[in-house]
């Protein structure tokens, strides 16, 4: 057993760090740090320098573009991003619809697409929910039906992230009603400038505009743009939600969300003293850092298995549940800590007006942001999801 | 013992939910959110008409000499709708203040307007380095001639933007902490040297930061005793803080209500997910929360007239379990609602950021089981 790094990695991490240091953008982190809306532009741009960099996509194969590096490395890579608060790189395109084409896709398909997702210049979103199925996705109903060469699609997708920014989207569809649920499903890709499509933006209680509903009237899918086989869309959607789950810990940013829990701390009083001194508060801060130490050596663990060939298996629910659960945590304790000032609404401030905020800028969005993050133990298959998953598969109930 | 409601009470009750029912409706509170005014005036105006703004105020004084079991009748009514009108700032603790310690000339010109909904008052009792220590005041007032100059700064004072007259605590005397040297003053908000910076919070309310650059006022605009605010404060404060309680109440029973019964509707895998025992032992847990904070806001509002160190102690003890149950019961609500209680349209979320909010308000649960535990 051995806890550090080896020479190799620790030159990997402060080749990392320099690059980060060196190339990215100061107004995107300036953006980011203030916690301000995310903006489609801030994120194609971060994902680019990556991609000159050929880092863009480290979990693919290198034949794809990926980077050979071993997991330890991609850990530390993450890492590094993480504590830089560089834009999280948008899954649809590299983490989710990627690995499926090239697992699963044909040739054509993987000229096709995967340059586009690579450099960032096509952005994907994902069709999986529905509004009668959420974690009960296999329930799902929009339909696809095959007319000679092409998919007439007519039905609709809710919670779809981010789709009012996508050139393509990804989707699961009905394509056979008379077998087993989870039998008749295919995986489709198609544009979202398809005529019929409408996009209509659902409100989050935070007041943000990330998700939407997405529509589907006649739409025409070429069926070339079927991946693998009509019928086992079931199997890619299974293999593509198990890489979801990898990184979904989020170790690195929780960390960076400590450090500014601790800064506001520092910085807030309480009966004349900064909040860091108070007893119960200072308590909640330990055991919160505590739990995501022990996340992290979860994570670790799972990833020398992963090292040592064995892929994330069920125990990455462990993963989801726990940093979920961590990355609320810390919004909660930021609310706290923002006493008064996190009543205050700064919802055009958020959206980059340059009205001032209300109270200090460190807690101005705290209520916002724990509002919001009460979706993560939500989506990705809700945390209820994840334990029946824990108790079935891990612990054979 | 005796946990029922008087006839007299129970018109009362009637008549408020009567209101939510048929002129609070969720689609008329969002687009009271939305106005420029952020509330109602015509309904504030109403309830004067319906006498709800007389409620604590004493049959002198023209009001109907409720107890503190009518104004948490309100409170948890207004917690089921979610009503965003001044009652808390202007009837609770503006009223609270001026009941106790107004002088006669004030409770004469004041109270008639404000009880016929013709008059908003609130109350600036934070500054921006205060925290929840309402003796934590760096504003001063210096005595002049004939009256006080007053200087400083208070924040997040709710109901702020529609304010008439706003209720300021400032130093007379003592360093910043001191509970003694603490007055309070009676300000009209258009007065010379008020400045406000109006905001929406993030639960649907209106709020102001309020600059006090040197403004005058006369000797009579003092409430209560000069250097004796502090006493006055808090106890006007912890009326409130029963009264938000009330309110927690009322919201936690929608949650709780609506929670259960999108339980029993919503499919999932073939049956509806209340069948699954992980969802129903929540949904107990969610109903335990919420009989155990509606237990402790009564108390707590039954024991408002009782000694200081009894009453600061209940309440106390009702803040921190409507805090414990507020954000369980809310989370839980959003959890189990799914993607949809994320979502603005749903009231789910509403409920839920006004129940966060009033874990902060007037103490979270961390300063209150300090205080419990002093």
């Amino acid at each position: 057993m051995d806890l550090s790094f080896s020479a190799e990695d620790l030159a990997f991490q402060r080749e990392v760090r320099a690059f980060v240091a060196e190339n990215y953008p100061a107004d995107i982190k300036a953006h980011f740090d203030a916690g301000l809306e995310p903006r489609k532009a801030d994120f194609v741009r971060w994902q680019k320098i990556l991609f000159e960099k050929g880092w863009v996509a480290p979990a693919w194969p290198q034949q794809y573009g990926g980077t050979g590096w071993t997991p330890t490395q991609r850990y530390i890579f993450q890492e590094e991003l993480g504590a830089a608060n560089t834009p999280g790189i948008i899954p649809f395109g590299l983490s989710m619809v990627g690995p499926v084409i090239y697992t699963f896709g044909s040739e054509e398909q993987k000229k096709r697409f995967l340059p586009g997702i690579l450099s960032s210049d096509v952005w994907w979103c994902q069709g999986y929910s529905e509004p009668g199925s959420g974690s009960d996705l296999a329930s799902l109903k929009t339909k696809a039906v095959r007319q000679g060469d092409k998919y007439i699609v007519n039905g609709s997708k809710t919670w779809t992230t981010m789709a009012q920014w996508a050139d393509w989207i990804f989707c699961l569809v009905r394509t056979d009603s008379s077998v087993k649920q989870q039998e008749g499903i295919s995986f489709l890709l198609f544009d979202m400038k398809s005529p019929g499509i409408t996009v209509r933006p659902i409100i989050t209680m935070d007041g943000g505009h990330e998700v939407n509903e997405c529509f589907f009237d006649n739409v025409e899918v070429p069926a070339e743009n079927l991946i693998g086989q009509e019928g086992q869309g079931w199997t890619y959607a299974k293999f593509l939600l198990g890489h979801e789950r990898s990184g979904i810990a989020a170790v690195a940013r929780s960390k960076r969300g400590i450090a500014k829990l601790k800064q506001i701390a520092n910085a807030e009083l309480s009966d004349g003293r900064p909040l860091i001194e108070d007893q119960d508060y200072r308590r909640k801060l330990a055991e919160l850092e505590i739990d995501l130490t022990a996340l992290e050596y979860t994570e670790l663990r799972t990833l020398a298995r992963e090292s040592q060939g064995k892929g994330p298996g069920p125990e990455s629910s462990i993963l989801k549940i726990k940093g979920t659960e961590i990355q609320q945590a810390i919004t909660e304790l930021a609310v706290e800590a923002a006493g008064y000032y996190g009543f205050a609404f700064n919802h055009r401030a958020m959206n980059g007006s340059n009205e001032p905020v209300v109270g200090p800028a460190a807690t101005a969005f705290a209520a916002p942001a724990y509002f919001n993050m009460r979706k993560t133990s939500i989506y990705g298959g809700s945390n209820e999801i994840q334990k029946n998953i824990i108790a079935k598969m891990v612990l054979g109930l | 013992m005796d946990f029922n409601y008087s006839d007299e009470q129970k018109l009362l009750i009637d008549s408020v939910e009567r209101f939510i029912q048929d002129d609070y409706g969720f689609d008329t509170r969002r687009a009271i959110l939305k106005s420029d005014e952020g509330f109602r005036r015509d309904l504030w105006q109403k309830f004067g008409e319906l006498g709800w703004l007389a409620v604590p105020f004493a049959e002198e004084d023209g009001g109907l000499g409720g107890t503190p079991v009518e104004t948490m009748i309100i409170m948890e009514s207004f917690g089921r709708g979610l009503v965003v009108e001044p009652y808390l700032s202007t009837v609770v603790l503006a009223g609270g203040l001026l009941r106790a310690g107004g002088t006669p000339a004030q409770r004469e010109t004041v109270l008639p307007d404000l009880m016929a909904g013709g008059l908003i008052v609130a109350v600036g009792y934070a500054e921006p380095t205060s925290r929840f220590n309402l003796a934590d005041v760096s504003t001063t007032a210096t005595a002049t001639g004939g009256g006080y100059v007053l200087k400083g700064r208070k924040s997040v004072v709710l109901h702020g933007p529609m304010a008439d007259k706003v209720i300021v605590s400032a130093r007379t005397s003592g360093g910043q902490r001191d509970e003694a040297g603490i007055t309070l003053f009676l300000v009209d908000a258009g007065a010379a040297g008020v400045t406000r910076q109006d905001y929406p919070t993030v639960d649907g309310l209106r709020a102001s930061e309020l600059v006090l650059d040197g403004v005058a006022v006369g000797a009579d605009a003092v409430v209560g005793e000069v250097g004796s605010g502090f006493l006055l404060l808090e106890k006007a404060v912890d009326e409130a803080t029963a009264a938000i309680c009330a309110e927690a109440v009322g919201a936690m029973e929608v949650l709780h209500k609506a929670t259960l019964e999108y339980a029993r509707t919503r499919v999932q895998f073939g049956q509806p997910i209340g069948r699954f025992q992980v969802i129903q032992h929540r949904l107990v847990d969610m109903y335990i929360a919420y009989e155990q904070a509606k237990s402790l806001a009564i108390m707590a509002n039954l024991k408002l007239d009782a000694p200081r160190e009894e009453r600061r102690r209940a309440v106390s003890a009702a803040k921190v379990q409507i805090g414990k149950s507020a954000r369980f019961v809310g989370q839980q609500a959003v959890q189990l609602h799914g993607g949809m209680g994320m979502t603005d349209e749903l009231n789910v979320g509403h409920y839920f950021k006004r129940l966060t909010m009033i874990e902060t308000l007037f103490g979270n649960t961390d300063y209150h089981l300090k205080r419990y535990a002093a």
